[in-house]
């Protein structure tokens, strides 16, 4: 297949984020905003010492961010590893809130299609409600553009047949510039996958909003082209509720109010949504937070 | 020949390590001794504030948990540099309407303030903790710890010593600050900034705001994040009884500022106490 790539205008884009940056964002757009972030954040944690417990607890705070708060919305996912999708898909039984699961060989994509496959049948069996897939970097950047389509595509099959969601995650940190984040993210639209996401958050460099603009242009010139509607997931390194705020700012101008729920749009983030509750309680009792009073996790 | 133009210092907050302008965008102006313009200073909000506090947050652990010997170090650094500059100290305190004598001996009382406080440093801790006695084979320790991120309302009335005696027995105790200084003599306590950073301070570990107290007085009290307040100017009512909503530690220090005494290092520590097993027993070799 042939892929006609789209230039960046690097310097507009580091204009346009600074624009978007100082837009104000007060009062009641301001705590619609903040029940929107948490409603939107995939809760996530994958490491290499999580355990079935730590899951749990984390599925509960999925249902429950704030028990002393009525009236909170859940968040939108639980994001794990393949191996606890069973775990998470009992303990949030009976709620909203979704199971998503890497696979692919997460988070460095570097295995056989064959084995990708494989994994993310596991994960799906599982129960998995939705899968983050990686890219292949490595042959990204070697040029083999079709061997990435081929793969997201292959995977891509798999979910669909068992009605699962795909994110595809394009590792933006490891590709170098803005113009290759465009590059892979046309690659990626190409298959027509539920999610684009920025990074995988094992890599120092994560999603930032430079590159999450790129990522919206791109859903966005794909949406005027095709009329598919792909969302989009910035993960990584987004740790406090002002940043998620500013992200929704970019998400309404550049894709407008289609995409503003977490059918379209997620944060995946660890830490964030102690912030954003820290931040909805501070507009409920005009009285800052401090964090020993909420779970830690 | 051409007349040069003094270059005039721009006094801003100190946050962070940074020296970033009020988000507000407001400023106040203050006169020198000739009634003349001396400088315009940051009108803090209450989001610098918040800014503030997320910074000393930040700060605390790491600043707890250097050595108390390496505390000390920093301290002494402090006066050094302090020491080195203190001719153009005494001359800002001079600007700002202070006799030269006054001004002498304010900047030299600070330095040794900090001196004081630098030798405390590693030393408060084993004169009063303690090994309390017990029914039991235990041992049973009370040791004092850091409070965590207190707010200082600095004396209004000398602003470099009195920032200093606030500022330094709170940090001696491994505490970070958000002190709100002097409003009449916040730009000595915005140099003293530059003394901070010099002298391997971790940037949060002290934070200055300039402003109203009126203004800032009930945020201090009311933010859930600021674990004790020092006040060194009189509190209203209201603003003290907003602090019960949060069971802040509030402690008067005015009248009490200008003395150096290693309570008010104690004044920003909580005791802990703890249970250790003496081993014993056919397997317990020597025990400890």
């Amino acid at each position: 297949m042939d892929f006609a790539f789209q230039p960046v205008d690097q310097m507009g884009v580091m204009d346009r984020v600074a624009r978007i940056k100082a837009r104000s964002v007060k009062k009641e757009a301001k705590k619609q905003g903040l029940r929107m972030a948490l409603n939107m954040i995939d809760l996530t944690t994958l490491e290499g010492a999580d355990t079935p417990k730590k899951v749990e607890r984390l599925c509960y705070k999925a249902m429950h961010p704030h028990d002393k708060l009525e009236g909170l919305p859940s968040v939108a996912a639980i994001c794990v590893y393949p191996m606890l999708v069973g775990t998470a898909k009992t303990a949030l039984e009976g709620s909203d809130v979704k199971v998503a699961s890497v696979a692919t060989a997460f988070p460095s994509g570097q295995s056989t299609l064959e084995m990708k496959l494989q994994e993310t049948d596991f994960a799906i069996g599982e129960g998995a409600d939705e899968v983050d897939m990686v890219i292949s970097r490595g042959r990204f950047l070697a040029g083999d553009y079709n061997y990435v389509y081929d793969e997201i595509a292959a995977v891509l099959e798999r979910c669909r047949s068992q009605s699962v969601r795909l994110k595809v995650i394009l590792e933006t940190g490891e590709l170098g510039s803005l113009e290759e984040v465009r590059k892979a993210s046309d690659i990626a639209l190409k298959a027509n996958p539920d999610f684009i996401k920025t990074s995988t958050g094992k890599i120092g460099s994560a999603a930032t909003l430079p590159v999450t603009l790129v990522m919206l242009q791109a859903i966005a010139d794909h949406y005027d082209q095709t009329g598919v509607q792909v969302g989009m997931k910035p993960a990584g390194g987004i740790s406090d509720a002002k940043t998620a705020l500013q992200y929704l700012v970019m998400v309404k101008e550049v894709l407008g109010d289609r995409w503003l729920s977490n059918e379209w749009f997620r944060f995946g983030a660890s830490r964030l949504a102690n912030d954003v509750l820290m931040q909805i309680i501070k507009q409920e009792t005009g009285v800052y937070q401090n964090a020993d009073h909420f779970t830690k996790d | 020949m051409t007349t040069r133009l003094n270059i005039q210092k721009t006094y801003k907050l100190f946050i962070g390590g940074t020296f970033p302008r009020t988000e507000s965008g407001r400023f106040y102006e203050l006169q020198n001794s000739k009634g003349e313009l001396f400088a315009n200073l940051c009108l803090a909000s209450r989001k610098d504030l918040r800014n503030a506090v997320v910074a000393a947050r930040k700060a605390q652990s790491g600043w707890a948990n250097k050595t108390a010997y390496n505390r000390s170090q920093i301290l002494y650094r402090l006066a050094e540099m302090l020491e080195s500059r203190r001719t153009s100290f005494i001359e800002e305190l001079i600007l700002l309407g202070i006799n030269k004598k006054a001004a002498t001996t304010e900047v030299d009382e600070a330095i040794d303030r900090l001196v004081y406080y630098a030798g405390w440093a590693d030393k408060y801790t084993a004169l009063f903790s303690s090994v309390n006695p017990t029914a039991s084979a235990h041992f049973n320790f009370s040791v004092y710890e850091p409070t965590g991120v207190v707010g200082v309302i600095a004396p209004e009335e000398q602003g470099l010593l009195g920032f200093v005696s606030t500022v330094a027995p709170l940090i001696t105790g491994g505490n970070t600050v958000v002190v709100l200084a002097s409003e009449q003599q916040a730009p000595v306590a915005i140099s003293f900034a530059e003394v901070i950073q010099n002298s391997d301070v971790p940037g949060g570990v002290i934070n200055i705001l300039t402003g109203k107290l009126d203004e800032l007085a009930p945020h201090f009290t009311s933010h859930m994040d600021i674990n004790a307040l020092v006040y060194a100017r009189a509190l209203s009512t209201d603003h003290k009884l907003s602090a019960t909503t949060n069971i802040k530690r509030m402690l008067d220090w005015t009248g009490k500022w200008s003395a150096a005494s290693p309570y008010h290092i104690l004044d920003a520590q909580e005791v802990k106490t703890t249970w250790h097993p003496i081993q014993t027993g056919a397997s317990g070799g020597g025990g400890y």
